[in-house]
């Protein structure tokens, strides 16, 4: 195939649109964690840039796309660091179906599984230790995220594959399950996956000390809403790049992603003015995140019309879902669980609904329904398996939590040694710590403790 | 000497800073506080969680006068400050016993 330009060029914005999302999540998540603690919840979605970022091209590529080991999980050493990745025996660079690069599917493919990771961080906000949150997100990717990637989109169990669950239910058709599992660009790869690691952390971590009962209000909506415009952007590249080239499938997806999302924040923002008599910016950036995440498994397959429904019907059902955590007793700290995991669920089943092509509204009977439901369903069980016993692993060696005068004092300061906003008076270059040494190579070198 | 101290809305700030140049104020100390009286804070909703706000913000103004003319200075206060609502804050006096301007080391009713 040759090289298509403007499918490369489009892939490479989406790529960088993608990444932009995970700083763009930190700033949301930061703004709506207390101010003795912004830090470290903005810290836990850049060391995931980090660890993510260098695990995707060591192994992550592998085990999502590699040669499949039971429909489960890509081998590792199959294409590990990247080896017959890149070039083909020749050392041309190796070109796709769509006349991208390999190369550039996998800078595209690396920044989902770094976004997803950085979600689940917002169930843990203010006490979880920075090298135990470091160690889960190489650990969780590499045991969660690249396989269900790979089920559902490296051809495994959760696709249309003649082994798997959407074939056993409805059988095959010229060797490909006879009703596709229809996830666009990461319902369940990325939102219920995160979403339920979300809910198994909260639970094995425990609440913050005086959840439900001190004040946790978000401490900058400023924020808030500047990281929910970024997410915003940022997903064009989520959505719309999944359709994997420049085309008109791509202009759908990009028109149902606003769409979408527009309808989703009316929606919250009509809950809270019923329910609490202001419509808040809080419920608009909210409502902007729940429809972003609806919209995200069905963008290609539903019409802008749907869209609208498919968004409010998200926003109202993550409006209500996110004060679960209250009256179930769960420490879900910013609503991981009631925006993603919800809306995730949301969006993967009312494809069942409003699929223009297999959808139940447009004559398309139960099965896509039936088959939406049940990769939901999966995705739900084996994300939570995973996490259970990741969670309850590190709870065992490296532990969760900082200790409980770290956690009122604020994180920021014991476990990054900074503080976001205080320049308190009194504060002076420590002069006894400014040591001169001479460096083994003879230069002098100056340290200073400030 | 007398310390004048109100506590104000902070959007009446500059009607009493007028007021109390007005009157021949030539220096007051302004900061900004919080805190509540018979109206008492209101109440804020962040994704459905209720929060009751007590202390809301509010301008303190500190002014040091003459004897004489503590009784004026609190009237022009109270007269720019009102706005008739609740949570317009209250002006008290307290007297003192010494002051010193730092610059020339003057003390008592010299220093004001």
């Amino acid at each position: 195939m040759d090289l298509n330009f403007g499918a490369t060029a489009w892939m490479l914005t989406s790529a960088s649109l993608v990444l932009l999302m995970t700083p763009g999540l930190a700033l949301f998540y930061g703004g709506m964690s207390r101010a003795k603690s912004v830090l470290n919840m903005m810290m836990m979605s850049f060391g995931t840039l980090g660890v993510v970022g260098v695990i995707y091209v060591l192994w992550g590529w592998s085990m999502s796309y590699g040669a499949s080991v039971g429909g489960f999980f890509g081998n590792p050493f199959d294409q590990f660091g990247l080896d017959g990745a890149i070039y083909d025996g020749a050392g041309e660079f190796l070109i796709d179906g769509m006349g991208v690069p390999g190369i550039v599917g996998v800078a595209f493919q690396s920044t989902f599984a770094i976004i997803t990771v950085a979600l689940v961080s917002g169930a843990l906000a203010d006490r979880v230790k920075f090298g135990t949150w470091l160690v889960f997100a190489g650990v969780w990717a590499t045991l969660s995220y690249f396989p269900i990637a790979h089920m559902v989109w490296g051809g495994g169990f959760l696709s249309d594959s003649e082994g798997g669950l959407a074939a056993m239910i409805f059988g095959t058709t010229d060797g490909a399950a006879t009703v596709a599992p229809i996830d666009f660009a990461g319902g369940t790869v990325v939102h219920i996956n995160a979403g339920v690691a979300a809910l198994v952390l909260a639970l094995i971590i425990g609440k913050r000390k005086g959840f439900g009962t001190e004040p946790m209000r978000p401490h900058n909506l400023t924020l808030v809403m500047l990281g929910a415009a970024l997410l915003w952007f940022g997903w064009f590249g989520f959505n719309a790049g999944s359709a994997f080239t420049a085309d008109g499938a791509a202009g759908l997806a990009w028109v149902n992603t606003t769409t979408a999302t527009a309808a989703a924040m009316l929606a919250w923002l009509l809950v809270e003015k019923i329910r609490d008599g202001h419509a808040t910016s809080l419920g608009a950036a909210s409502g902007i995140v729940a429809g972003l995440v609806a919209i995200t498994p069905a963008a290609g397959s539903v019409s802008p019309g749907g869209s609208i429904f498919l968004g409010a019907i998200a926003g109202v059902l993550c409006a209500l879902a996110v004060g679960l955590k209250y009256k179930l007793g769960y420490d879900d700290s910013l609503d991981v669980v009631g925006v993603h995991l919800v809306g995730g669920l949301v969006g993967t089943v009312l494809i069942g609904f409003f699929g223009t092509e297999t959808g139940l509204f447009y004559g398309g009977g139960a099965q896509q329904l039936v088959v939406q439901i049940a990769i939901a369903l999966a995705a739900i069980l084996i994300s939570g398996v995973v996490t259970l016993v990741i969670g309850l692993a590190l709870e065992a060696t490296l532990g969760w939590r900082v200790s409980e005068d770290v956690e009122v004092a604020g994180i920021d300061v014991a476990v990054h040694g900074e503080t976001a906003y205080e320049a308190l008076p009194g504060t002076r270059v420590r002069s006894s710590d400014v040591s001169t040494t001479s460096a083994a190579a003879g230069r002098a070198t100056t340290e200073v403790n400030a | 000497m007398k310390l004048v101290t109100a506590v104000i809305q902070p959007h009446r700030l500059d009607d009493v800073k007028a007021a109390l140049e007005a009157a021949g104020v030539r220096g007051m100390t302004v900061s900004e506080a919080s805190g509540y009286g018979r109206q008492r804070g209101h109440t804020e909703v962040y994704r459905g969680a209720e929060y009751q706000v007590d202390l809301i913000p509010k301008v303190r103004v500190e002014v040091l006068v003459a004897d004489v003319d503590a009784i004026s200075v609190t009237e022009a206060i109270v007269k720019a400050a009102q706005t008739g609502k609740i949570g317009d804050g209250k002006v008290w006096t307290v007297p003192v016993e010494d002051v010193a301007r730092v610059r020339t080391g003057e003390h008592g009713p010299d220093a004001l």
